[in-house]
């Protein structure tokens, strides 16, 4: 769906986006992540043909950037960072606008049906700058989807968004997911990202990092199970430091964390071996590491290369 | 054409429910539409109106535009080629106020983007603009000139309405007027992608209005009569000034520039 190669921007001397790969299938939410002036809304403005790259290639639903741009903006719905709305105008004119320059077939029909789907039908004829940030949030997602597009760019779609506000728009976008509709997802929101994508790329000019959010946690902490004994753990360290498929192990407090490989297969013999020596255990869970904790390690791990 | 009409009619909608646009719009057609019928109404009235007539300098120039009236009426026919050299003016100001507003006011609500994603070409969504700004400038300027001419033929001597009525007028309202609005409205859109503020746009984008300034003064101190050969010269460099200028103004709205430049 999405396929890019050394994909690069610059702007004068300065490189947005430093050959960018990626390859994104038919069907999938990718989480774009990365900080504020990363370049992620640069690649998805050369995604969406209203930049052109410095060098590179791109394809889109197999249209090539900078060669077929008219059928790619046809195909492709964008939510750009700010709404961008005509606030003068009404939902419902705000709209058809839209779906009239996407040559949108049945202009009415496409209108009504996402004001409906955005529980926004009951405020149609009501001009778009008295709405919540919320509301036009979720104009403009409408305003991405009239004309059904097979792929769609979303740039922080709940940014500034209250908690209500963006649980509709994740569960729009989860909506959009079971609907077979590719998705490319820039956003700040690693829980977001975490819920929603089945892959994720860690960006900031160049692609640090690409997995699904689960594998990332383990190349970056790897799989870590956590003993709670009755007593400290210090004790008991250097018994599970000795078994030969403990990658790693470390004692905090009453709590003994221990890096496996396989934990499903390796905890009973960790268990056994600590009951064994002594120890009292009172649960045993595997650590859960946020999408967030894994981003910031990254990120962390880059600083001094950035310094 | 369909993303054309599109275009245009949501400016419209958008412009039009700007109030100071709308002020803008209206308020120069209606004043100089009713100031010189207010004018010829008090006339008659008022004392040393037709002493300017009795400079020799000036009677020279006008001299044969007055064959046959007397110094009054003569009087009269110049002030009222006056008044329609006035209506130049409204061809250039109204689009500039409506294109200033256009463009930067899709740079001030970040709209250009989104609208920018959509299939729709630079050529069109400029096209667009341009006829969003041009139309009304025209249609404004149409009405307050036939509101002017009929109020003209009621209260003005016939001998007066006739001399006066020429088709240099018609020449200068049905055609020149048109092509200013064009070179008024490229302009306001090449200086329009520029800048961020609309006010600024509008105000850089009226120095278009000075040429017309100097020729309407320079008819009322007496250095030029603008005659029909002077209208068509006229309308002829505004002509070319408008192929160039439509042509500048595609070739600098860079969609890529002005995305990554606007802030």
């Amino acid at each position: 769906m999405i396929h890019t190669e050394n994909l690069t921007k610059s702007f004068g001397d300065q490189v947005a986006v430093d050959r960018l790969n990626l390859d994104i299938a038919e069907g999938e939410v990718f989480g774009f992540l990365g900080p504020n002036g990363a370049g992620k809304t640069t690649t998805i403005r050369m995604l969406t043909c209203l930049i052109a790259p410095t060098s590179g290639r791109a394809r889109v639903l197999n249209y090539e950037v900078g060669r077929d741009d008219e059928q790619i903006r046809r195909n492709v719905g964008i939510l750009t960072e700010t709404p961008g709305m005509y606030d003068r105008l009404s939902a419902y004119r705000n709209l058809s606008i839209f779906a009239r320059l996407y040559e949108v077939e049945q202009v009415d029909y496409q209108v009504e049906k996402y004001l409906k789907l955005l529980g926004l039908w009951e405020r149609r004829d009501d001009a778009v700058g008295e709405f919540s940030k919320g509301m036009r949030q979720k104009l403009a997602i409408g305003r991405a989807l009239l004309h059904e597009p097979q792929v769609l760019f979303l740039d922080e779609p709940t940014a500034a968004l209250d908690p209500e506000a963006s649980r509709l728009v994740h569960d729009f976008v989860a909506e959009l997911k079971g609907r077979g509709r590719t998705i490319f997802l820039c956003t700040h929101n690693l829980d977001e990202a975490d819920r929603l994508c089945d892959r994720v790329a860690v960006f900031k000019t160049h692609l640090r990092v690409l997995d699904t959010p689960g594998r990332l946690r383990q190349q970056v902490y790897g799989r870590q199970v956590a003993f709670h004994l009755g007593g400290p753990a210090e004790l008991f360290l250097s018994q599970v430091k000795s078994l030969p498929f403990v990658d790693q192990a470390e004692a905090k407090d009453a709590k003994l964390i221990v890096t496996l490989d396989d934990p499903e297969s390796r905890n009973p013999d960790i268990v056994r071996a600590l009951v064994g020596a002594g120890a009292d255990i009172q649960f045993v869970g595997e650590l859960r590491y946020s999408l967030e904790d894994v981003y910031l390690q990254l990120m962390k791990e880059d600083a001094p290369a950035a310094g | 054409m369909d993303k054309i009409t599109t275009i245009v009619s949501k400016e419209w909608a958008e412009v039009f429910k700007n109030k100071l646009v709308l002020f803008s719009v209206l308020f120069l057609p209606i004043i100089l539409a009713i100031i010189p019928l207010g004018m010829l109404i008090a006339f008659d009235r008022i004392e040393g109106f037709e002493t300017e007539m009795n400079d020799p300098d000036m009677m020279r120039l006008v001299g044969q535009m007055c064959v046959g009236l007397s110094p009054t009426d003569c009087t009269l026919v110049y002030t009222l080629n006056l008044f329609v050299l006035m209506f130049m003016i409204l061809p250039v100001a109204i689009p500039v106020t409506i294109a200033a507003y256009s463009i930067v006011g899709e740079k001030t609500t970040r709209s250009l983007e989104p609208l920018l994603a959509t299939p729709i070409t630079t050529v069109e969504l400029l096209v667009a603009k341009i006829i969003a700004a041009v139309v009304p400038a025209i249609i404004a300027t149409w009405l307050a000139f036939g509101i002017f001419l009929a109020g003209a033929w009621l209260l003005a001597p016939p001998a007066v309405f006739a001399v006066f009525f020429d088709a240099l007028w018609l020449l200068a309202i049905l055609v020149v007027a048109p092509l200013l609005t064009v070179l008024a409205t490229c302009v306001a859109v090449i200086v329009s992608s520029r800048v961020s503020d609309p006010r600024v746009a509008e105000q850089l984008s009226a120095v278009v209005i000075l040429p017309l300034i100097l020729l309407i003064v320079g008819q009322s101190v007496g250095l030029v009569l603008i005659d029909r050969q002077l209208m068509i010269v006229l309308g002829l460099i505004v002509l070319v000034l408008d192929i160039i200028l439509v042509y500048l103004a595609i070739r600098l709205f860079q969609r890529e520039t002005i995305l990554t430049r606007w802030k």
